[in-house]
């Protein structure tokens, strides 16, 4: 990504040399790459994720000629950049930093911006760009990446001034972070990253469109707690709303209240311990069967933070038709987004819940959490242990086998979902995976971000061999600076996720899943200095290697685990089917291709 | 935008057409951003009109959309996210103030002018331009009157014709 282009270097060389002379009685004044490094510094960043080209090298540069304390990590493709700036968001609440070059530097980060925005997750994406003169001429490396990037940011900056600079870094990173995170994009010009700016580096923001939010509206809380009152089948969905309002305590303290169980989402995980006596566990197209009973027999739901996703609804116009359904929610444009509901108050996860928790008493569940039990004794999750080595069952003894605050990310597919299910998420900040996008590739990046910012956490990443494929390139980024992650490499050799849908739907007429050809990941990882490789064939051995990956401490450690073609995720409720149409095992009838969307 | 540029769709579709005013922060993108919040979910915008405010640092948008009524409160809610928007405004079924202009080229000879004035003058337009051959008519007011006016002048050669779209305005003292 490097090249060559003309920049005004020698003026700014002999302003300079002037300059320091009286360096003594005032500071030199600082370029725009120079101002922007010292506003991150004045934000708390520990890290920048990026890798250089031509037109970010100012900023680049100004990392070193600012002595910087930021960290720059350099990755080997962009799209790992801004997977390791989004697990470092989640595993630490802060905005992850990611600054790239232009065009292709820039376009590669797009996947990643996009996989941020649907999961609510802070992130800040600096992009260099071609010099003010040339842009719309179709400049070298030239991309229109503020138009690129407009769905898939919360909000974005082309940066026309190098004075604007300090108010764009502080507006930036308030939007990011405040109300509904998100990430926003700046996208700045070589010669305004080389040019003077004077303006100071605290100036004032000017959003007039983006304002405090309003007070929590009592009435709204009060009608939530008077229909609360009236439930004697209550469920509580937890979602990642209530991470990110770091509300977990407040769930608990409610759910204990109320007596009612609690089912978490698949990014709510973490929410509420889920080895507590009311967990559901997950809930929806893979959800547990006990946690998908609860929602289609309940009398009342309420989901904190979530926002009724159709992973979740299944069938909107059947979602919970008898019961009440409540929602709350930061964000005004998600109520009655995917489904109707009768009460809802708009507010931060945390205080309204913290509210709440003052207008309610404990309800009559004690017939309804019995019968729920029964369904967790009837339908639990299970595998078969013999006719080879199965996902479910090394990710049911890693459960075993981690400690609490142990980090888990994932990647996209049927190990996703059995991590989901088998991964019992205990602590909040500690569950890490791909949801609303569905990226693969993420597992692996956002572990080492992950592990970045918790640096003696044990991070495992859960991935599947095709997803791992598309970001092993950053094995290079784990071993230069020695991070322990864990790379637990669930090989069946296909797009299993894929491949189950064309079994179940499409007659198992195979089409574009077979992942011939795979390398042996062991062999690989080791060819990168400071790296582990192991090999996990059979059942008997899953102790011992798991251990063996949690010993090793010099470098990433990575799994490659030989698991069967043929298992099929469960329980499972096909796309657009309501969740009375949960399949539970194997069909012995064939089945109508699914109508909701993928 | 309509393919239709001479009459609005109003009157040849049953979808109804909403009408938004938007108060919006004068920075680069923001047209872009309200416009794909359209485009992305398949909505049609019809008429998009947008100018400084009083205050300079701050554009008017008033858009009218056709589409289902769901999908637009969605829209709606979706505009009034944008960091750039103060507010985004329904006034449909509103008895607020709605107008627009038209500036209509007609080709005419001498025998049709006396007609074309008299049709312009009940309608109370304005006479922009007077050639041998042709003159402009500006034409102010409700759509419905805009269409009516088009429509008494098409059996002439109409050779060119812009629309702004509409701008609105709430009654009384409140701001929109």
């Amino acid at each position: 990504m490097t090249a060559i282009a003309v920049s005004p270097q020698n003026a700014k060389k002999s302003g300079n040399k002037a300059n320091k002379l009286d360096a003594a009685a005032t500071p030199a004044p600082l370029d725009g790459g120079q101002a922007l490094i010292k506003c991150l510094e004045n934000n708390g960043v520990e890290f920048i994720w990026g890798l250089s080209g031509g037109s970010a090298i100012p900023i680049f540069d100004a990392i070193i000629t600012t002595k910087t304390k930021i960290k720059m990590v350099l990755v080997r493709h962009e799209q790992g950049a801004t997977h390791m700036a989004d697990g470092y968001a989640r595993a630490t609440g802060k905005p992850g930093v990611v600054l790239v070059t232009s065009g292709p530097g820039a376009t590669n980060t797009i996947t990643g911006i996009m996989t941020a925005h649907m999961d609510s997750v802070p992130m800040i994406v600096i992009t260099g760009q071609t010099i003010s003169p040339m842009i719309g001429k179709d400049a070298f490396q030239e991309a229109d990446v503020f138009g690129l990037t407009m769905p898939v940011v919360k909000h974005s900056y082309m940066v026309k001034s190098a004075n604007d600079i300090p108010r764009i870094m502080k507006e930036a990173f308030h939007i990011a972070t405040t109300g509904r995170p998100g990430p926003v994009v700046i996208d700045v010009p070589k010669d305004l990253s080389s040019g003077l700016c004077t303006a100071p580096l605290d100036p004032e923001m000017d959003l007039p469109g983006y304002g405090e939010p309003p007070p929590i509206d009592l009435h709204q809380v009060q009608a939530i707690a008077a229909a609360l009152s009236r439930s004697t089948k209550p469920l509580i969905l937890c979602g990642h709303g209530a991470l990110i309002s770091h509300a977990s305590a407040a769930v608990r303290e409610l759910a204990e209240k109320l007596g009612a169980p609690v089912a978490n989402t698949l990014l709510g995980k973490g929410g509420f311990p889920e080895d507590h006596p009311l967990s559901l566990g997950m809930l929806g197209m893979h959800g547990t069967a006990y946690a998908n009973k609860a929602m289609a027999e309940c009398d009342l739901i309420m989901s904190i933070g979530s926002r009724y996703d159709d992973r979740i609804t299944g069938k909107t116009s059947q979602f919970c038709k008898n019961a009440v359904r409540i929602h709350i929610d930061i964000d005004w444009a998600e109520i009655n987004k995917m489904i109707q509901v009768h009460h809802y108050c708009v507010g931060d996860a945390r205080a309204v819940v913290e509210e709440l928790i003052k207008h309610v008493a404990r309800l009559d569940t004690k017939a309804w959490l019995s019968h729920l039990d029964g369904y967790k004794k009837h339908h639990p999750l299970k595998y078969k242990m013999q006719g080879g080595l199965k996902m479910q069952q090394v990710l049911d003894e890693l459960n075993k086998m981690l400690p609490p605050d142990a980090i888990v990310t994932t990647d996209v597919g049927q190990h996703q979902m059995w991590a989901a299910q088998f991964i019992k998420t205990i602590q909040p900040d500690t569950w890490i995976s791909s949801g609303g996008a569905g990226t693969m590739g993420f597992g692996f990046p956002s572990a080492i971000g992950a592990q970045f910012g918790k640096p003696h956490a044990q991070v495992w990443a859960i991935v599947g061999d095709g997803g791992f494929q598309m970001t092993l390139c950053e094995l290079a980024t784990a071993c230069i600076h020695k991070l322990p992650v864990k790379i637990l490499v669930l090989n069946n050799h296909y797009l299993g996720m894929v491949r189950q849908w064309q079994e179940l739907f499409y007659e198992s007429r195979e089409s574009g899943v077979n992942l011939e050809g795979n390398p042996d990941f062991a062999k690989l990882a080791e060819a990168y200095p400071g790296a582990k490789g192991l090999t996990l064939k059979r059942p008997a051995d899953i102790r011992k290697i798991l251990k063996r990956a949690m010993e090793y401490k010099e470098g990433p450690c990575l799994i490659n685990v030989e698991c069967i073609k043929s298992e099929n995720v469960y329980p499972m409720v096909p796309a657009g089917r309501p969740v009375e149409d949960m399949i539970l095992e194997a069909p012995k009838t064939k089945l109508e291709k699914p109508t909701g969307s993928t | 935008m309509t393919t239709s540029p001479i009459l609005s769709t109003s009157n040849t579709t049953t979808a109804p057409v909403h009408t938004l005013s938007v108060y919006v922060a004068n920075n680069p993108g923001v047209l872009a951003r309200i416009a794909q919040c359209f485009s992305r979910r398949g909505f049609n915008i019809e008429s998009l009109v947008v100018s400084p405010a009083m205050d300079g640092k701050f554009s008017r948008m008033t858009i009218g959309a056709s589409g289902n009524p769901e999908g637009l409160e969605q829209i709606i809610k979706q505009v009034s996210k944008l960091i750039d928007v103060l507010r985004c405004v329904d006034h449909t079924g509103d008895d607020a103030v709605i107008k627009e202009l038209v500036m209509i080229k007609v080709g005419v000879s001498p025998a049709e002018r006396a007609e074309v004035l008299q049709i312009g003058e009940h309608f109370g337009c304005k006479n922009l331009d007077m050639t041998e051959t042709s003159m402009i008519l500006m034409f102010a007011g409700k759509t419905e009157k805009i269409d009516m006016a088009i429509r008494m002048l098409k059996k002439f050669r109409i050779i060119e014709l812009v629309r702004t779209g509409k701008i609105v305005m709430s009654r009384g003292e409140g701001v929109s």
